[in-house]
Parts: structure tokens; sequence; C-alpha cells
């Protein structure tokens, strides 16, 4: 058993490959680039309600966008038709923000039977916990450098 | 009005599509593909980037998840114009706070409104 040669490990690969279900690539890419378009029409729509209601700009229009949407994300993830969208579009419901509302709310809804301070409040950041941390550290070291740069008057 | 409408629409789409390539054809699990995102939203803001894609496609740069990147380093940059390298630890989440504030706050109300299905 533990004498495996090479060729036999080369035979299995390629049988491996070729029984590996391909992936419809434009079909899905199709799919996200529709679902994910549709999500920041409704976002470009909730902006303007800012805009023209609440006296924001198009640059800080984003914000409360951002918090409406997640709102949304909490209805459609409560009510099971995040999975749902999630199932059909692929990356065109992970990647709006949408997406990162529902790894939270959905973490929070399935750990509730732990309990709320160890279950919900341990695990909320379970999913979306990565996407924080690599953003604040890369921004962090981005912001560092350039604060450096313009300081020492290189830029 | 219409032309934000759809550059919005491509815009957001396209974004979503290198979400979905960086899923099909490299083969990254979708954690990774959002991190990357996320990191390479950050690095765009930290050229100068990111900020003209707001104004040419409004909630398209908005909505997907790199916008938190670019508020990030925003934030950290605004407030190291005023108070120099403290303010890029204390700026940083100045512009970010409404969607981590409104993910923590409405997952929590979830929580307490829905029960697990399954």
């Amino acid at each position: 058993m533990a004498d495996v040669s090479e060729k036999e490990k080369e035979q299995y690969q390629g049988l491996q490959k070729r029984y590996e279900t391909k992936r419809p690539v434009l079909k899905n890419c199709l799919k996200a680039f529709f679902v994910g378009g549709l999500f920041c029409v409704i976002g470009q729509a909730i902006t303007y309600f800012y805009i023209y209601f609440f006296n924001f700009t198009e640059q800080t229009a984003g914000n409360p966008t951002v918090a409406t949407m997640v709102f949304i994300s909490m209805l459609l993830t409560g009510f099971g038709v995040y999975d749902r969208i999630g199932q059909f579009a692929g990356a065109g419901s992970a990647v709006p923000v949408t997406g990162f509302g529902n790894a939270v709310i959905s973490a929070a809804i399935e750990h509730r039977t732990e309990g709320f301070v160890l279950g919900v409040g341990g695990n909320m950041f379970k999913l979306a916990g990565s996407v924080i941390l690599f953003g604040v550290f890369s921004a962090f070291l981005i912001a560092l450098i350039k604060t450096l740069l313009i300081n020492w008057g290189i830029i | 009005m219409l032309p934000m409408f759809f550059w919005a629409f491509v815009v957001g789409g396209l974004i979503c599509v290198i979400g979905q390539l960086l899923m099909d054809v490299a083969k990254l699990p979708p954690g990774h593909m959002l991190t990357l995102l996320v990191v390479f939203g950050a690095i765009l803001e930290g050229f100068g980037l990111y900020e003209p894609l707001i104004d040419f496609a409004g909630a398209g740069a908005t909505v997907p998840i790199m916008n938190f990147g670019n508020t990030l380093v925003h934030g950290a940059m605004q407030e190291a114009q005023k108070h120099g390298l403290v303010g890029v630890l204390t700026g940083m989440f100045e512009v970010t706070s409404a969607g981590i504030s409104a993910a923590i706050v409405f997952a929590f109300i979830g929580a307490l409104l829905f029960k697990a299905k399954g």
C-alpha cells in the first residue's frame, strides 16, 4: 500500500481531472454580473434617496447606503431568501456588502441556540472576521506608508 | 441620473465577475476571494484611484466589498493629515463605521427575531 509509484500517482491525477465536474465559468460570470449589478442599482437608488432627502453628497452617501443594504440583507437572510440568491448568483451575492451582512447575520442566527453571550456574541464575526482583519491591517500599512512618504516630502 | 444607474450596474457587475473568476479560475474559496478584494480596494485607494471610481459609478463602487478597504484607508488618511502618524490608528474606522455598526446591530436584532432553519 505504501509503495505508490510516481506513474500510479500521475494516472490517478489524470483520472481525477477527467471526472472532476467542469465549472461553467461563463454562465457563472453572467449570473454574477447581473445579480451583482442589480444589487448595485438598488444601492444607487438608495444613494439618491439619501442625497435628495438627507443632504448627503455623492461621496458621503456611500455610508448610509451601506447601512441600509445591510438592513435589507438582515431581512433577506432571516427569511432564508439570501441563501437561495447565493446558490444562484455565487460571487454576485457575496461581493456586494449584502454578502458581508449575510455572513455576519447568518452566523449570529445560527449560533443563537448556544446562548446570546457565547453563541451570538462569540461567533458573529466567525466568517466576516477575516475580511475585517486583513482589510484593517492592509489599510494600516498603506496609510502608514503614505503618511510617512507625505511627511518626508516624497509625494 | 439614468447614466449613473447604468454605470452602477456595469461597474458593480464587473467587480462581481472579478470575484467569480477568482473563485472559478483561480479556485479560491469565497473567504479568500473577499479578503483579496478588500485588500485590493485598500491598495486602489492608496494610489488615489478609488474616489474617481465612486464619482464615476456611484453605488457600483460603494456597494461591493472593495469599498470596505477604500473607506478604511480613506478614514485613516483623513485623520493622518490632521494629526500625523497617530491619526492612522484613530481615524481607521471613522468612515467605515456605518457598515460595521450596521452589521453588528442588525445581526443582533436578526438573532432576536429569527430562528435558524433546518
